[in-house]
């Protein structure tokens, strides 16, 4: 996908100015929020599993290395093939030669963001390779031309007028009013897909280190048709994304879902165990998992900011934030949205690329109240704030007023004579504080001053 | 998190203020309200009066280096006070939070920006745990709502403080916000830096205002009363903003 990272503040007034995205996002973001509230409620283990949530992602990048090499070594040993992908480039290389050497046309793809990530849709239509999205959001926007705006809900901001009229022009059929008809539309057209294609292109939630297993959860089976109907199968894991075993998958998955969704676990829980064996009926001749680098060492060997690694992927930031709730996800620009999203394209894409997007957060914190993982966003944002401004990130005008500032309020006699004068150039110079500043006429110092002088 | 616990019940007998800037510039009359509250609680009230602000626009725009130098300056100036109060979540969890951070590496400023998060105290966490309630004789017979400022809820902890101080004033009903504990939109310098998304995070706080059919606003963070007042002023509406110092000084 196209980069926008850089054009934040126009695509994020641009949105604001949409009617259609804000109603959209109103209701959905509502709900969610609301769903996620009640699970949590419910449930007065969340916040314990959650710190043992925390530990155990942090005990797994300590020791990164050493579980990624286990995991190579199990999945082997199931007949998995394993690649190891340095970056974006190298993983879509594979993928293109797996293409071309088994004659492949044909590709569905479960859900996953980190082939967003790696641009691998757009590489495959240019070399002549149908590829289908079968997660019904993610389907949707990929009629539309667009990329996903949420992690779990990619047409989050689409509303569901808007799909009907998407599905009558795109595909032909009737201008359906309800979601049944809507999703039996893409149903029947997908399931043909998935018949003919040569191979299903999947993410991973959590690989186990322990025996290889590849967990995917998803809501709508087309991550599990995806991933046995055709012939191969292609898994690809950023890899931060391994965990020891089932010890603590079984804290993930309490976790995941109710954060997700507010479901206690999802619909469909697929633990994929290597390719078919001779015996079994169901699965792919050939499993390859991708292991994705591109960019995660480099996080993982800087401390203060190698939490962001730790993230599930479940989206409740993004749901829970204010902010991303008035402007939704394409307004950041890539593939990441939310407090993740700002987080993470700074150390993707490099931090002037990305520079307003630690920036744009009221720092109120949601999102870690929410992160199941407490993954502490708002720390991670002003731990980036700082390396922007260290690189010179502030425009002239910014870095002047905030030196000035600062220098000001070492000075008290300063402060008092500045006050005294915005008191007067606020209405001389309205544009100053967009956002209106309405000073008192007598300070709370000056006061005291009058009080105290007896 | 500070122990309040561990404080007991030893009640201070002098009290020194630290009036963020945005309230001695927008909210005077809630700073003088807190002076005249503390005294008729029989309190000594000591205002430092070369306090400027605790650094924290600079710190939340990243201008670290800048942050150090006004956190030094506030440690230098608070460095004698006992008991110090703060009528803001915001620079309450600046200092708290962020100055043991600003000084990781700098073992003697470290130890005292830790001492001084353990002396300062948010107004609510001041007045719940060193005044009984029925010292405080406040009457305010409106319905309100209440705003949770993100930094005394998130960062502070601070929920049931306020409400129990506001179940304490006669004639006042409170009437919660459905979602409650949502920011305002504020965000210091992010409002000025983003000011239409700013507005309408602040809108829908408007709205979730106007949805409690309370006549005023109360809220313990200067910061967020400007932002909401701004909001309900450009909706033209009669309601009214409020820092909760000033309801409990209300007779």
């Amino acid at each position: 996908m196209d980069i926008k990272t850089d054009q934040f503040k126009t695509l994020a007034a641009e949105a604001l100015k949409n009617k259609a995205v804000q109603g959209a996002l109103a209701t959905a973001c509502g709900h969610i929020g609301r769903m996620r509230a009640k699970a949590f409620q419910d449930w007065p283990d969340g916040d314990t599993l959650r710190d043992q949530a925390h530990r155990i992602k942090a005990g797994v990048m300590d020791n990164l290395g050493r579980y990624l090499d286990q995991l190579e070594t199990s999945a082997r040993k199931v007949g998995i093939r394993v690649h190891r992908a340095a970056d974006a480039e190298d993983a879509r290389r594979y993928i293109l030669e797996l293409v071309r050497s088994r004659t492949i046309s044909l590709v569905v793809k479960g859900k996953s963001m980190t082939t967003e990530e790696i641009g691998l849709n757009p590489e495959l239509g240019q070399n002549n390779v149908e590829v289908w999205e079968t997660d019904l959001g993610e389907f949707i926007v990929q009629l539309a031309g667009e990329p996903p705006s949420h992690i779990i809900a990619p047409a989050i901001h689409k509303s569901k007028q808007e799909i009907a009229e998407l599905f009558a022009q795109k595909l032909g059929v009737p201008l359906f009013d309800n979601a049944e008809d809507l999703t039996m539309v893409a149903r029947k057209f997908l399931r043909e897909k998935y018949f003919q294609a040569g191979l299903g292109i999947s993410g991973v939630n959590f690989a186990l280190a322990e025996n290889g297993t590849l967990v995917i959860v998803e809501n709508e089976g087309n991550g599990r048709l995806s991933t046995t109907f055709p012939r191969i199968h292609v898994a690809v894991m950023g890899i931060e994304k391994v965990i020891p075993g089932y010890k603590e998958l079984a804290v993930f998955l309490k976790l995941l879902a109710r954060s997700a969704t507010g479901q206690k676990l999802s619909t469909y829980m697929s633990f994929l165990q290597g390719p078919r064996r001779p015996e079994e009926e169901d699965g792919p001749e050939e499993l390859h998992l991708i292991l994705l680098d591109n960019g995660r060492s480099k996080i993982l060997a800087d401390p203060e900011l190698r939490p962001s690694l730790y993230c599930l992927r479940c989206g409740a930031c993004l749901t829970s934030c204010p902010v991303y709730q008035r402007i939704g996800g394409h307004a950041y620009g890539w593939v990441y949205s939310g407090p993740i999203g700002s987080t993470l394209a700074p150390q993707y894409l490099g931090l002037m690329r990305a520079k307003d997007l630690p920036m744009a957060s009221t720092l109120c914190g949601t999102c870690a109240s929410v992160c199941p993982v407490r993954i502490p966003l708002p720390d991670l944002l002003l731990k980036l704030r700082q390396r922007i401004m260290e690189q010179g990130g502030a425009t002239l005008y910014e870095q002047t007023f905030m030196k000035t500032w600062t220098l000001a309020q070492s000075h008290p006699f300063w402060v008092r004579s500045l006050t005294a004068l915005a008191r007067r150039g606020e209405k001389l110079l309205p544009g100053l504080f967009p956002q209106g500043v309405p000073l008192a006429e007598k300070t709370f110092h000056q006061w005291w001053q009058d009080e105290n002088t007896d | 998190m500070i122990d309040l616990e561990a404080m007991g019940s030893i009640r201070p007998t002098s009290v020194t203020l630290f009036i963020p800037c945005l309230m001695d510039m927008v909210y005077p009359q809630a700073a003088r309200d807190l002076t005249i509250l503390l005294k008729n609680l029989g309190f000594t009230v000591k205002y430092p009066q070369d306090q400027t602000c605790c650094g924290q626009p600079a710190f939340n725009q990243g201008f670290i280096k800048e942050a150090r130098k006004l956190a030094q300056r506030f440690l230098t100036i608070f460095a004698s006070s006992e008991v110090i109060v703060c009528p803001s979540g915001s620079c309450t969890a600046m200092v708290r939070k962020h100055y043991p951070e600003l000084f990781s590496t700098a073992p003697a400023w470290l130890d005292r920006a830790r001492d001084m998060g353990q002396k300062l105290f948010e107004l609510t966490e001041f007045l719940t745990r060193f005044v009984p309630f029925e010292n405080i004789k406040a009457s305010f017979p409106f319905t309100v709502t209440y705003h949770d400022s993100c930094h005394s809820n998130r960062v502070l902890g601070i929920v049931k403080q306020p409400r129990r101080l506001l179940a304490h004033v006669s004639g006042l009903t409170l009437i919660e916000m459905e979602p409650v504990q949502v920011c305002c939109g504020f965000g210091g310098l992010f409002s000025q830096k983003f000011p239409q998304l700013s507005q309408a995070i602040g809108m829908e706080k408007v709205k979730a205002i106007q949805n409690t059919g309370a006549q005023w606003v109360i809220s313990n963070d200067p910061g967020c009363l400007m932002h909401i007042q701004n909001r309900l002023r450009e909706k033209n509406l009669k309601i009214g903003v409020k820092h909760l110092v000033e309801v409990l000084a209300s007779q």
